[in-house]
């Protein structure tokens, strides 16, 4: 009986200290990282105050130069395939915006001066919508879009 | 969360080409659990990270448009075959891995 319970108690002890660990890990992790994550940005519910909310300004010119390869009807709007690739040169960052998603902003990648202007993915759409990429580059801010006509949301369930 | 990511990266000419699905929910917080009508809690990922010889090279911030089991590719300079690159997401939660892989 006794050894019973010294086995319980250590269990008791080893999960206990495993959780601790987890909540101190949860606890750093989060902070050192998010600090770059551009939650107003991510939250706005409007296309201009996403793109404002993640470059500071809603300016964008529209440009030729970038190619948004994503499906004409998106069968399943849960995952839909998106590229963009640019050939403006020097791109700092490339934005992915769903115009009709309740929160329109789905991904911004920032690029170091080696990384080539291109980016995949697969991106969740609610209902058929324009997908707009932004590509930054130096203080400039250009846009392109194409819509995507979806058949099946893939938000809510 | 270890074994989240599959990775592979290739050189080309000049240019690496990095390919990479990672096991995740993607939760929205918006979805609502079927049986109990109450809300599933949002967990996704919001960062994405690629090291390549101690440098940042991209960094993908992400918001819950992001489909389930994430893939994600993107390419740079500057690499040799050989090299190792460094893939690591974080999420929401604070929930994080990382890879490394050897430049083919």
């Amino acid at each position: 009986m006794t050894s019973m319970k010294r086995r319980i108690f250590l269990k008791g002890t080893v999960a206990g200290s495993a959780v601790a660990v987890g909540v101190g890990a949860g606890l750093v992790a989060p902070r050192q990282v998010l600090a770059a994550w551009p939650k107003t940005a991510f939250e706005a519910e409007k296309v201009q105050a996403a793109i404002e909310g993640l470059h500071g300004t809603a300016l964008t010119e529209p440009s030729d130069d970038i190619q948004i390869k994503a499906p004409d009807i998106a069968e399943n709007g849960a995952v839909v395939p998106v590229t963009i690739s640019t050939g403006i040169s020097n791109p700092d960052s490339i934005s992915i915006i769903v115009e009709k998603n309740g929160t329109p902003l789905a991904a911004s990648f920032q690029l170091a001066s080696r990384a080539q202007g291109y980016v995949s993915t697969r991106i969740k759409m609610g209902e058929t919508s324009d997908v707009i990429a932004t590509v930054k580059s130096g203080d400039k801010i250009y846009s392109a879009r194409k819509q995507v006509k979806v058949t099946i949301g893939g938000c809510g369930g | 969360m270890a074994g989240s990511i599959k990775i592979r990266a290739r050189k080309q000419g000049d240019t690496t080409t990095v390919k990479a699905l990672i096991k995740h929910p993607m939760e929205t917080g918006l979805r609502k659990d079927k049986k109990t009508g109450k809300k599933i809690p949002a967990h996704f990922i919001q960062e994405v990270n690629c090291e390549h010889g101690g440098e940042q090279v991209m960094n993908a911030l992400w918001g819950i448009a992001i489909s389930k089991n994430p893939y994600i590719s993107f390419q740079f300079d500057g690499a040799k075959k050989g090299d190792t690159v460094k893939l690591s997401w974080v999420d929401n939660t604070g929930e994080s891995d990382s890879i490394e892989t050897e430049i083919r």
